[in-house]
């Protein structure tokens, strides 16, 4: 049993001891802009709509808003200057895309390899609709 | 004849469930890599992250000889990994600008100290400024820069034993 207990206490301390080199990246303070919103309203919620857009690279599935990785807080303070310096969000988007590809970004986009996503739906329906009157306009043939 | 037709939507929707299958027992690659290769380094001009040693700015890789950039942090357990690999490249000749992300000047020195210091400049970037600008998602990464500044090869992770020749490589063909 002791050991038992002495075997988890080493368990934990060794942990703790391989978590301190990581935390680190916290020992500088959070980037100014990081968790600080923007004076002006209508700029916050301009570069809120585009935070909420932008893929977190650390913790791939959260937006940069959603995640408290020091690295999404640097894009954050990032956007929010950019959006303050009179920027356009597609712009800062586009700059995001240029360095990282589509994959920042979680507004879809019609490009050379989604664009079957935008045209399968439109030609399931036109499939759809085919059969469908095909159908309908064979009953109408039989009753008349 | 009819009859064959009927199984169709089934056979697309086995094919489908049978692709899908295969991709979910495929590993991710959750590697970002950078959009930048084949582009000019973007424009910084980082303080030094560690006294004895000058900071990193775009100016220092336009001068005729290819280097490399090694995105780092004295908190990347990773990078404790590629120092030694790092300082093969630097005795094979290559010269190593770091760029330090989210540091303090005290953590680099104990870091240096204890793991080797194969640079021959570190930038302090603390608001992930250049790491972003050159389209960088994580630590380590070295990047592979003409002397012209230019771009041309990323390398995500640490670099390890069987990477030196490659980066080496890579840096001879940056040099033609």
């Amino acid at each position: 049993m002791i050991r038992l207990l002495l075997a988890t206490l080493l368990a934990t301390l060794l942990a703790a001891g391989m978590a301190v080199p990581a935390l680190a990246q916290y020992r500088l303070p959070p980037a100014p802009y990081a968790y600080q919103q923007l004076e002006n309203p209508a700029a916050e919620a301009e570069a809120q709509a585009l935070m909420e857009t932008l893929r977190c690279l650390k913790c791939q599935s959260q937006s940069i808003a959603d995640s408290d990785a020091p690295m999404a807080g640097d894009m954050r303070h990032q956007v929010r200057t950019r959006i303050a310096a009179g920027e356009e969000p597609e712009a800062i988007r586009a700059w995001l895309v240029a360095r990282y590809g589509d994959y920042v970004s979680y507004a879809p986009t019609v490009s050379e390899t989604t664009w079957p996503l935008f045209a399968i739906p439109f030609l399931l329906i036109l499939v759809a609709g085919i059969l469908l009157w095909r159908r309908i306009g064979r009953k109408e043939g039989d009753a008349a | 004849m009819k009859r064959l037709w009927l199984w169709i939507p089934l056979g697309l929707f086995a094919l489908f469930c049978g692709l899908a299958a295969y991709q979910l027992t495929q590993p991710k690659d959750e590697f970002v890599r950078s959009t930048m290769i084949g582009e000019s380094l973007p424009q910084f001009d980082l303080r030094p992250a560690y006294a004895s040693l000058p900071g990193a700015a775009t100016a220092d890789f336009t001068d005729g000889k290819p280097k490399l950039l090694n995105i780092w942090a004295s908190w990347c357990i990773p990078c404790i990994s590629e120092a030694p690999h790092l300082e093969r490249l630097k005795a094979s000749g290559a010269e190593i600008v770091g760029v330090a992300i989210r540091d303090r000047p005290e953590d680099v020195a104990r870091f240096l100290a204890n793991y080797g210091n194969p640079y021959s400049r570190i930038g302090a970037d603390d608001l992930s400024e250049v790491q972003l600008a050159i389209g960088s998602s994580g630590v380590p990464e070295t990047f592979v820069i003409d002397g012209t500044g230019k771009i041309t090869y990323q390398h995500i992770g640490d670099v390890r034993a069987g990477d030196v020749p490659l980066l080496l490589e890579k840096l001879q063909e940056a040099g033609q």
